[in-house]
C-alpha cells in the first residue's frame, strides 16, 4: 500500500490543499482513508467516479482527480444510480453527510438500498449539519445540544446501517476516524461488493457538534469514538447492557447471493429483445 | 523522520494527542511541531500520520 | 418506408425519443403523462436502453442527470405536481450544462389540481420554475405528429446547446389520438450527440467556449476526461468560484448561449398572417382550433390569422414585434387566466392593440367561442377606426 504522502500527491486535484474543513475535522481522515482503498484496489481514475451531495463532507469530490460530481442536497444517490445505469462499468461511489443521506435524501437511500445496485455509499456521519452551523440531523444522538435544540434533542437517531439493511442492502459497516485501517478495510471491501453498501464512517465535527456538547478538542473527539467503537465478533459477545451507548465497527452484515440492479436489468433487455414480454414470474 | 507540510495544518492537534512519546506540540503559531529537546524519539509509529485530517505529517521510514 | 397509425400524443413522444435516441428513462407515474413512462419501460429495453421507475420525482430528474453524465441521452416526464419537484434539478442542469429533457404534461392546477383536464398554467413555470436567472429552452407540440418530431428536437437541441429543453404538452395533446405516419426504420434520426472534446484530456475545461458558440464540449464520465460538476458557480475550469467576475462571465455565457442562437432555436409558425388584422397567438393544444376558426373567420370577411410559437421559451420575441408592426390586433388565447399574454403585450409596446382570450374551465375552446372572441376583435378594431 502507498504511504499517504504518495497518496495525496496521486489522487488529489492540484491546488486543492488545504481543504476548507475546519480544523480537527475527521472529513480529511475520512477521504484519505477511501484514497488509501480505491488505491489499494487498483481502481484506475478514469474508471472511478465520485458523486456527493451537499454538505461539509460533499466537498470531498472536487479535490480529488476522477470523474466527479458535487450535486444537490440529497440528491447524490439518484445522480449516482442514473450514472451506474449509463455505465455499468465505472465505480461509483457515492459521498453523502448523516443530513444529507438520512434527511433530505432518506427516500432515495432506501430505495437505492432495496434496488441493490452496485453503488458504493460512504456516510460522513459527524451527527450534525456542519456547514450551515450546528443543526442537529436525524443521526444526531438524543439528548445533544444543537442550534436548533438549544433545549436539547428529544427525537431518536437513526441507526442507518440497520435502516439501509432492512432496506435490502446488502453490505453495511461501520467503521470511525479514530480506527483508520478499519475504515481503509471496509471501504475496500464495500468497493469490492457488487451490489449496494454502505459504509457509515463515523467522523468528528469539533467546531459544531463538539463545541455544543462538550467535545470541542478535535482529539477528544476521537478518544469518544476509540472508547464507543466495539469490534463487530466483540460486539457480538456483549449484552445488551453492555452495548449502551457503544456501537459495533468492522463488516456489520453482508450477503452475496442478491444480483446487483444493472446486471438484472440486462436480463430486461435480453427478454425485450426476444421479443417477449415477460409472463407473470 | 517526520516531514511537515505547515501550510496544510490548522493546529488542531491530533497528531500530539496520539503520539506516544510526546514528540509533537503545537506552538504559538498555532502548527504542528517538534517538541525542542525530542528530535529523536519518534519511533515512526505512525500515528500522527494516520490521523491527520489534513495530510499535513508524514513518517518517513529510515532507509525509505 | 412508413407505416400510418393512429396514435396517443403521450405514445408519439415515446416513439420520438426512441427515434432520437433516448436511451435512459427516468420517471414517476403521474396522470396525464404515465403513458410515457408506461411506453417508455416497454420500448427502451427492446433498443438496449434502460428504464427507472423511480422512487419520487426528484430522483426520476435526478437518474436522467446521473446517465446524461455518462453520456447517454436522457429524458424523464410528468405533469404540473411534478413539475414543481424537479424544478431543484433543472436548476442544476442549467447551471452545471447536463443536456436532458423533461415533458411536462399539464393538468389543471395548481396542487393536484384537475388531473385528467387540460390546461397551459405551467407556461411560465416553465420558463421560471427553478430559482435565480437561468436560461432554457421550451417547445410545445400541437398535433401528435408534432410530439413525435419536437421530442426529436427537444432532445437535439439539449444536446446541442448542454441544457435542459422542456416539452410543454397539455392533457388534450398528450391523451388525443391521431394518425401519424412514422419512418418504418429509426435508422439517421438520432439526435446529433453533443460536442466532444477536440483536445487531450490534460487541456480539457469543462466549461471554456473553446468556439466561440458559448457551448462548452462534454466529455462523458468514464471516458478518460475526468472533470468536476457543481451546482456552485464555477469557472471555466467546472471548480466553484464565486468572484464577481466569475459570477457575471458565467451568467453572461449561459445567457448568450442561447441568445445567441435564437435564430436555430426558436420555430414559430405563420398561418394566413400575411394580410391579417387579427392575429390569434396560441401555442400547443390552444392552437389547433385556431386553424379551423381562422377559416371561419374568413369565410366573414375577417382578416385573420394565427402565429404559433413552436418554440415557446425563449420566447419569439422578434417574430411577435414584426408582427405587431403590420397587424391591429394579437388575440392571445391560452388555456390558463393569462399567463403567456404578459409576454406578448411586453414584446408588442403598443404597436398594436393585445386581447386576451383565457380559458380556464377544463375545456379547450370550440370553434365558436373562439370565433366569438375574434369577432369580438373585429368590432374593437372597427369601432376604433
Amino acid at each position: 500500500m502507498k504511504g499517504m504522502e504518495e497518496l495525496v500527491d496521486l489522487y488529489f486535484r492540484p491546488g486543492r490543499l488545504p481543504h476548507l474543513w475546519c480544523p480537527g475535522c475527521g472529513n480529511g481522515v475520512v477521504l484519505g482513508a477511501l484514497l488509501k482503498a480505491i488505491d489499494a484496489e487498483g481502481l484506475e481514475k478514469d474508471d472511478v467516479a465520485v458523486i456527493s451531495g451537499i454538505g461539509c463532507s460533499s466537498r470531498a469530490s472536487g479535490y480529488v482527480d476522477f470523474n466527479t460530481a458535487n450535486t444537490l442536497h440529497g440528491r447524490a444517490l439518484p445522480i449516482s444510480t442514473g450514472l451506474k445505469m449509463a455505465r455499468p462499468e465505472l465505480n461509483v461511489i457515492t459521498l453523502s453527510g448523516d443530513g444529507d443521506c438520512s434527511a433530505i435524501g432518506g427516500n432515495h437511500l432506501i430505495h437505492a438500498a432495496r434496488r441493490n445496485i452496485g453503488l458504493t455509499l460512504v456516510v460522513f456521519n459527524n451527527s450534525i449539519y456542519g456547514m450551515t452551523g450546528g443543526q442537529y440531523s436525524p443521526l444526531t444522538p438524543r439528548g445533544s445540544r444543537a442550534t436548533t435544540a438549544p433545549y436539547l434533542t428529544i427525537e431518536p437517531s437513526f441507526d442507518i446501517l440497520a435502516l439501509a439493511q432492512a432496506a435490502g442492502a446488502t453490505f453495511t459497516a461501520r467503521a470511525t476516524t479514530y480506527h483508520v485501517p478499519i475504515l481503509v478495510d471496509v471501504l475496500r471491501k464495500g468497493i469490492r461488493h457488487e451490489g449496494f453498501s454502505i459504509i457509515e464512517a463515523v467522523t468528528g465535527c469539533p467546531t459544531n457538534y463538539g463545541r455544543q456538547n462538550k467535545l470541542a478538542a478535535p482529539a477528544a473527539m476521537m478518544e469518544w469514538q476509540k472508547e464507543h467503537g466495539v469490534m463487530k465478533a466483540a460486539w457480538d459477545k456483549l449484552d445488551e447492557p453492555a452495548r449502551e451507548g457503544k456501537f459495533p465497527i468492522g463488516v456489520l452484515y453482508e450477503r452475496t447471493d442478491l444480483k446487483e440492479y444493472t446486471k438484472a436489468y440486462d436480463e430486461i433487455i435480453e427478454r425485450a429483445q426476444a421479443g417477449k414480454e415477460a409472463a407473470s414470474a | 523522520m517526520l516531514k511537515f507540510y505547515t501550510k496544510r495544518c490548522k493546529g488542531c492537534g491530533i497528531c500530539a494527542h496520539f503520539c506516544p512519546r510526546g514528540v509533537l506540540e503545537i506552538t504559538e503559531l498555532n502548527k504542528s511541531a517538534i517538541v525542542p529537546g525530542k528530535e529523536n524519539d519518534c519511533i515512526s509509529c505512525g500515528q500522527c500520520e494516520m490521523r491527520c485530517p489534513d495530510y499535513a505529517i508524514f513518517v518517513k521510514k529510515e532507509g525509505a | 418506408m412508413s407505416r400510418v397509425l393512429l396514435m396517443q400524443g403521450n405514445q408519439a413522444v415515446v416513439e420520438g425519443a426512441i427515434a432520437a435516441g433516448v436511451r435512459f428513462y427516468g420517471g414517476y407515474p403521474i396522470t396525464p403523462s404515465t403513458e410515457i413512462a408506461e411506453g417508455m419501460a416497454k420500448r427502451l429495453p427492446e433498443v438496449g436502453g434502460k428504464f427507472m421507475q423511480t422512487e419520487d420525482e426528484l430522483a426520476g430528474i435526478g437518474t436522467v442527470l446521473g446517465a446524461s453524465l455518462g453520456g447517454v441521452r436522457a429524458m424523464t416526464a410528468t405533469s404540473g405536481p411534478g413539475f414543481s419537484l424537479k424544478q431543484e434539478m433543472i436548476g442544476m442542469a442549467c447551471s452545471a450544462e447536463i443536456p436532458c429533457v423533461i415533458v411536462d404534461v399539464q393538468r389543471v392546477g395548481p396542487a393536484t389540481g384537475q388531473p385528467t383536464s387540460p390546461s397551459q398554467g405551467d407556461v411560465m413555470q416553465a420558463r421560471w420554475g427553478t430559482h435565480g436567472d437561468h436560461w432554457l429552452i421550451a417547445v410545445s407540440p400541437s398535433s401528435v405528429p408534432e410530439c413525435f418530431d419536437l421530442t426529436r428536437r427537444a432532445v437535439e437541441l439539449s444536446e446541442k446547446y448542454r441544457c435542459p429543453v422542456i416539452l410543454l404538452m397539455d392533457e388534450v395533446i398528450g391523451h388525443m389520438r391521431e394518425r401519424i405516419e412514422l419512418p418504418d426504420s429509426y435508422e439517421g434520426l438520432a439526435a446529433a450527440r453533443r460536442k466532444q472534446p477536440d483536445v487531450t484530456p490534460e487541456d480539457y475545461l469543462a466549461y471554456a467556449d473553446t468556439d466561440g458558440s458559448k457551448v462548452p464540449a462534454m466529455a462523458d464520465f468514464g471516458s478518460g476526461y475526468r472533470w468536476h460538476v457543481t451546482g456552485l458557480v464555477h469557472d471555466e475550469t467546472g471548480f466553484p468560484k464565486g468572484t464577481p467576475a466569475a459570477t457575471k462571465n458565467s451568467q453572461d455565457r449561459l445567457r448568450t448561449k442561447l441568445e445567441d442562437h435564437e435564430d436555430d432555436i426558436v420555430q414559430t409558425e405563420h398561418y394566413r398572417t400575411e394580410d391579417a388584422e387579427i392575429v390569434v397567438v396560441a401555442f400547443g393544444g390552444a392552437a389547433r382550433t385556431a386553424y379551423e376558426v381562422v377559416d371561419m373567420a374568413r369565410n366573414e370577411g375577417i382578416h385573420a390569422g394565427l402565429f404559433r410559437p413552436i418554440t415557446i421559451w425563449p420566447f419569439a420575441e422578434r417574430a411577435v414585434r414584426e408582427l405587431a408592426e403590420k397587424t391591429q390586433c394579437l388575440l392571445v388565447h391560452e388555456l390558463n387566466c393569462g399567463q403567456y399574454v404578459r409576454e406578448v403585450e411586453s414584446a408588442v409596446q403598443g404597436r398594436a392593440s393585445v386581447r386576451l382570450y383565457a380559458k380556464y374551465d377544463n375545456e379547450p375552446a370550440t370553434p365558436d367561442e373562439l370565433l366569438a372572441e375574434i369577432r369580438e376583435a373585429e368590432k374593437t378594431i372597427k369601432g376604433a377606426k
